[in-house]
């Protein structure tokens, strides 16, 4: 028995692009070509050359090689489109590598999405036990785990209804708990969980670090990088289909954090950065400003630092609001807030006409603590679409220089850092 | 040269996965090692056909028992279309049982890879086994519908008035290859649909008028002794018409025992078939990238 879980190897995968919004090529299509293709030979200016030097064509992962070994929980991160579930898609054989390889030793479970296949008119119990066999289990385990199932999953009492009247949190509670009780040697993970509400994605951590505890191989995917740290020891950061970097994971998530990202306190999108569906939301640029109006990326924790995102609206949106969300580079929130959150503005802005826009806030002078803090950015109505998200679209670093207790050389837990009025009264 | 993508040792249980070319083996290993993925998919077709209709299952009997319904007046009353002197009510259902599993394994099994795409983009198992599970899945529209056959013979056996005798002979043993039969020429069928439905969604579009032009070169509404003899095998180049010949033949004895017709039918059958397994197997590889 060799100690290697998972051996990747120049692992590459190649779409071709157009593929995703196309979606899907007609017969006629098909044929057009094939009665083309012997003229197309003949000119030079050819399709063929097009796709030889790699038109059309994206790779989404390139020369990925590393191993895990038995029992390690692996971490994978990276931004949107860095090829982190390309390549679980690969490692779980949903679809093949175009180049290099991967050997697995031993049975694999994926868990790419859960509640896989759930058919909304069946009820909680036959779900579990058509879900279960979609991922691999069989019968008789799925019976073995039932009761565990269900109570991992409190819907004990709506398990004979169809699970088209559960509430979508019962729905993800039923759906994770029969994916949590998938006991194969090597689990591979997707930002599965990313859903619920707090209290639920507690117990799905919790559960998480059973299975790593138990001395499986897991391989983990998450934009969440307080999960990430919590779980796992060892983490690979892919950017731009490429593994660029293998660490232990606070070294690796700190990288993460750090890299790609300006040093100057602001950030610009490119255009091949701003997804399709953004349309007609263009996000121009994101910036950090201290109390005298220079973009800066440190800023000091006892002054106001101004937050400004602009953006191009071609056409006019209703109910669109602009937002960030600051996080901790652990992973902790700090505060999501939208510029209509006010109710003025709101009304206001009830439809946003087309044009050139800035929105601009202002942390408070005495807020934040020492340390390093991502800005992600939404632009989205709520419940009908998100136009654009960057989780990760700014780091910035607050210097406690003159902050309330800074006579004492120690760091201070927390991401609020405010100056009280403390009174010191003597009585008696 | 073909170069399987897959590769399990058993012994070390290690899988290997790289670029395929060619053509690859089918791995029915596999599909045996999913079986009771096979089975729940069945058991989760069957279970959501019906539900939230107000007749439930009896949709499995009304279909095919008004098409001949419909047949009877119009074929058999109007048109006076011979049926081997049989009722024309029996001769035309008996046609039509094996016609209903047929057309809806075309279409539920020309669908079926769209339908359950969340699956494919999400999960590993064997494609086939989707489907497979389609075609199975007609089984039970197919049984309920037999009943009703059972019952019209029945009737018209003991209403003397009718003038009908029902012959039970030992080709009704037989019934059971033609049933398979029918399975592997709609399998043959809905594996080339459902493949091909993944990169051209005409097929959406192919697939009703496909039944309705599959349906005047097949037996059911008139006999095939109506086809000159010469033409015979090439008609039977339709594995339906094999079929359907044969379950006439096992259910209410007309005839003789389709011999050639059957052979060509049958051949036919095995080779869609097997050329239907290989290519969706070929094209298995991208579903999850093209669907």
């Amino acid at each position: 028995m060799s100690e290697i879980a998972i051996r990747v190897e120049n692992l590459g995968k190649r779409y071709k692009i157009g593929l995703a919004p196309e979606r899907y090529r007609t017969l006629r299509d098909s044929l057009a070509r094939s009665f083309s293709a012997p003229f197309r030979r003949l000119s030079p200016a050819s399709h063929r050359a097009a796709e030889a030097n790699g038109a059309g064509r994206i790779w989404a992962l390139r020369e990925v090689s590393f191993e895990v070994k038995k029992g390690q929980v692996l971490g994978v991160i990276g931004r949107n489109g860095a090829g982190k579930s390309t390549l679980l898609k690969i490692l779980s054989r949903v679809t093949e590598p175009t180049e290099g390889y991967a050997e697995i030793h031993g049975r694999v479970g994926s868990l790419l999405e859960v509640g896989t296949g759930f058919h909304p008119e069946l009820t909680g119990r036959e779900n579990i036990y058509l879900n279960g066999a979609i991922l691999g289990m069989k019968r008789s385990e799925i019976e073995a785990r039932f009761d565990e199932i269900v109570t991992f999953s409190e819907v004990e009492k709506f398990i004979d209804t169809p699970v088209k009247r559960y509430s979508s949190g019962m729905y993800l509670r039923l759906a994770f708990a029969v994916a949590a009780h998938l006991e194969p040697e090597i689990l591979v993970v997707d930002e599965v969980l990313a859903v619920g509400d707090a209290e639920f994605q507690r117990k799905c951590l919790g559960k998480m670090s059973d299975v790593a505890q138990q001395g499986r191989t897991v391989l983990f995917v998450s934009h969440n990088m307080s999960a990430i740290l919590r779980l796992t020891e060892e983490t690979i950061v892919l950017n731009n289909g490429r593994l660029v970097l293998r660490a232990p994971t606070p070294e690796a998530v700190d990288y993460y954090l750090s890299a790609g990202y300006s040093q100057t306190g602001e950030r610009v999108w490119t255009a091949d950065e701003i997804p399709a569906e953004a349309e007609p939301f263009c996000p121009l640029g994101l910036r950090v400003l201290d109390a005298r109006g220079r973009v800066v990326d440190i800023v000091r924790s006892t002054e106001p630092t101004t937050v400004e995102i602009e953006y191009l609206l071609k056409a006019p949106i209703t109910g669109l609001r602009v937002g960030v969300y600051l996080t901790t580079t652990r992973g902790e929130h700090v505060f999501t807030s939208f510029d209509t959150d006010d109710v003025a503005l709101y009304e206001r802005f009830a439809t946003r006409p087309a044009g050139h826009y800035i929105s601009r806030f202002t942390i408070p002078a005495d807020y934040l603590n020492e340390g390093r803090y991502v800005i992600g950015v939404n632009a989205s109505v709520y419940r009908v679409k998100r136009y654009f998200m960057d989780e990760q679209a700014l780091i910035f670093t607050v210097d406690p220089a003159g902050a309330p207790g800074m006579q004492w050389q120690e760091p201070r837990l927390g991401v609020a850092r405010p100056r009280l009025d403390w009174q010191i009264e003597a009585v008696g | 040269m073909s170069q399987n993508s897959i590769v399990r040792q058993t012994a070390e249980e290690v899988l290997v996965l790289r670029p395929s070319r060619g053509w690859a083996s089918l791995n029915l290993g596999d599909l045996w090692r999913y079986r009771e993925l096979i089975y729940f998919l069945i058991w989760r077709d069957i279970k959501v056909r019906y539900k939230q209709t107000v007749l439930g299952a009896s949709w499995a009997i009304i279909q095919p028992f008004f098409t001949m319904v419909v047949f009877t007046i119009f074929f058999g009353g109007l048109a006076k279309m011979p049926s081997d002197n049989v009722p024309y009510p029996i001769f035309s259902y008996t046609g039509l049982l094996p016609w209903g599993l047929f057309t809806k394994a075309l279409s539920d099994a020309g669908r079926s890879m769209i339908t359950n795409r969340s699956m494919i983009t999400k999960v590993y198992f064997p494609r086939l086994a989707i489907p497979l599970a389609s075609v199975l899945s007609g089984l039970v529209d197919f049984l309920l519908a037999f009943l009703v056959l059972i019952g019209m013979i029945v009737f018209y056996h003991y209403n003397l008035a009718l003038d009908y005798q029902a012959k039970l002979s030992p080709a009704l043993l037989t019934l059971p290859l033609f049933l398979l039969l029918a399975l592997v020429t709609s399998l043959g069928v809905g594996l080339w649909l459902s493949a091909l439905n993944v990169q051209y969604r005409d097929i959406n579009y192919i697939i009703p008028f496909l039944t309705q032009f599959w349906l005047f070169i097949t037996p059911i509404a008139y006999p095939s002794s109506m086809i000159p003899e010469r033409w015979r095998l090439l008609y039977a180049l339709n594995p339906m018409a094999g079929v359907v010949e044969g379950f006439r033949w096992a259910l209410v004895g007309v005839a003789n025992a389709p011999g050639a017709m059957l052979a060509v039918s049958t051949t036919i059958a095995l080779v869609i078939l097997v050329s239907g397994l290989f290519y969706f197997r070929r094209m298995e590889r991208t579903f999850a990238d093209e669907i």
